[in-house]
């Protein structure tokens, strides 16, 4: 509990993300076992690992959507609790039907006062406010289009917009680039990566493969068995640090600056037996 | 020939029709928006069994109607996620209801036209207490949507993000679905337990395809319940054919108008296709 103050006075930022030793158990099931990272503001982190590592519950935790087992998890100071604005969502992505009558404008106005009760009254700095945050995902021109009509990087675009509009400190995306096609997963991390620039905004992506990340990210956290280790990419993405993490012989290759983990057969079996799903 | 207005009943007719059709396509918007026209109907059926017991113990109709869409509606709600592709499970317990009508209304054998009634709408013999009541139940419905309306879209929409936003998503499911319930009760009256889609869900999704806003959507859905109900109340007093029957046949009309129109006119109104986003 004394770090953060010394940190402060030697003159660094206060850490936006502080989790301490924490354990999530859904059922009998540990999905995260004793996890301890520090967010620093503005950091750009890919949140990676096989299925059922608890990527997402690492999110939900944040959000305050699951509550930790044992351990402790405080956001610019405070405890986690459900609707702060700090954070900005986006959850793995959702079908949406195509006679859905919102447009992007609408959809992207719930993440402004969605959570307030009653009917919104007609408001100019809320307009302008959803077009500019519009305008910087690039999507100005999906403000009148209907949502369910949109392709999924369009949709998506419309997400983070939606996630950006209450202006967080952090970034949650989860699995962003899960059902888009390689040109609209390049638009996507571009565009993460300069909003976080312009605004010296946290995120964390999760997402299935390091590679796309690779020259974005400042750090990775690899995530396994509910077990994790966060670092440079050329510190956590070794065979040594993977198989300590998997519990098994784990090798990485490198070919033409592309990262290539390869877990062997045990894993699979592993997998299966432990019910790894979600 | 008369006019229809000059006489109390259609008088009452015209008043409870307006009142209903409002509040059932108001109330239809977030029905089809959330995905629970079955469970509308179901609500229905369950309503049915509580309609005809409550004629069995000598109470009025509605009492018992309520009671069972009320109480069923909060089970409903609370088993919430647990239903959630449970249609089988709905469908036999749906059946078992109108079965159980079908019993009290063996039971009670003086007379059969309060079945027919219940099931298929009694909107040409409301009193004008049961305009009062239809009024005061129309009100509740339309000050609790309208409290609820923000966090209702955004839970029925993208439950995940509401919630992490603070919106207390299986609270509102739970209250929903007692409005669901009272919206249900009300559209009996009209056009009967069998028909209950015809006012809940058709209005609603007709207008759902041909706009683009939910304020949007619910205005249109108002104006097709109001038109249909108001349409339907008329022919009949002309006809020899009942309300409910009309009702439903414009109902399908519109839908199927929108159906057959609605691609071309929102590829008319449409975005010009995929224009790449502007970069940096």
């Amino acid at each position: 509990m004394t770090a953060p103050s010394t940190r402060r006075t030697v003159g660094l930022p206060a850490p936006l993300v502080e989790i301490q030793q924490v354990t999530v158990q859904l059922g009998t099931r540990t999905v995260l076992r004793d996890i301890s990272a520090t967010i620093w503001p503005g950091e750009f982190i890919g949140i990676i690992g096989p299925n059922g590592a608890g990527k997402s519950t690492l999110l939900r935790l944040l959000l305050g959507l699951v509550r930790p087992t044992a351990g402790e998890i405080r956001i610019l100071g405070s405890p986690v609790r459900r609707g702060t604005p700090h954070l900005g969502y986006c959850p793995q992505h959702r079908s949406f039907d195509r006679d859905l009558p919102i447009t992007g404008r609408e959809f992207v106005g719930l993440g402004l006062d969605g959570h307030r009760w009653g009917i919104r009254l007609p408001d100019a700095r809320r307009d302008a406010r959803i077009m500019a945050v519009l305008e910087a995902v690039g999507a100005g021109h999906l403000a009148d289009a209907p949502l369910g009509q949109l392709s999924g990087g369009e949709q998506q675009r419309l997400a983070i917009a939606q996630a950006l509009v209450g202006d967080p400190s952090l970034l949650l995306l989860d699995e962003p680039l899960a059902s888009l096609d390689v040109r609209s997963q390049g638009e996507i991390i571009e565009l993460v990566d300069r909003l976080r620039r312009e605004r010296a905004l946290a995120v964390l992506f999760v997402t299935h493969g390091i590679n796309p990340l690779l020259g974005v990210i400042d750090r990775v956290w690899y995530l396994a068995r509910g077990h994790a280790v966060i670092g440079p990419v050329s510190e956590v993405i070794r065979s040594d640090v993977l198989s300590q993490l998997y519990g098994l012989p784990v090798e990485v290759f490198e070919v033409q600056g592309r990262l290539f983990v390869s877990l062997p057969d045990e894993w699979a079996h592993h997998q299966h037996r432990d019910g790894a799903r979600r | 020939m008369s006019i229809p207005l000059q006489y109390d009943f259609m008088q009452n007719a015209y008043a409870a029709g307006t009142i209903i059709a409002i509040a059932s396509a108001v109330v239809g918007f977030f029905v089809v928006l959330r995905g629970l026209s079955f469970a509308a109907h179901a609500l229905s059926h369950i309503g049915f069994a509580g309609a005809t017991g409550a004629i069995l113990l000598g109470i009025d109709p509605l009492l018992g109607l309520l009671a069972f869409t009320l109480l069923s509606g909060l089970t409903m709600g609370l088993l919430g996620e647990r239903l959630r592709g449970r249609d089988v499970a709905i469908g036999v317990v749906l059946a078992f209801a109108l079965g159980l009508g079908a019993l009290f209304l063996s039971l009670y054998t003086r007379y059969a036209t309060q079945a027919y009634s219940i099931l298929f709408g009694t909107i040409l013999g409301v009193s004008r207490d049961d305009v009062i009541v239809s009024l005061a139940l129309g009100i509740v419905l339309l000050v609790a949507v309208a409290v609820l309306f923000r966090p209702l879209v955004f839970a029925s929409l993208d439950p995940e993000v509401a919630a992490a936003r603070g919106v207390p998503v299986e609270l509102i499911s739970v209250v929903f679905l007692m409005i669901v319930a009272v919206a249900v009760a009300e559209a009996v009256q009209v056009v009967g337990v069998l028909l209950v889609f015809t006012l809940l869900v058709a209005p609603a999704a007709t207008a759902s395809s041909l706009t683009r806003s939910p304020s949007g959507a619910i205005g249109l859905g108002v104006l097709l319940a109001l038109l249909e109900t108001w349409a339907g109340i008329t022919l009949a007093y002309y006809s020899r054919f009942p309300v409910s029957f009309y009702i439903s046949a414009l109902g399908f009309a519109f839908y199927l108008l929108a159906r057959l129109a609605g691609p071309r006119l929102s590829a008319r109104r449409s975005r010009p296709v995929d224009r790449p986003a502007p970069r940096g």
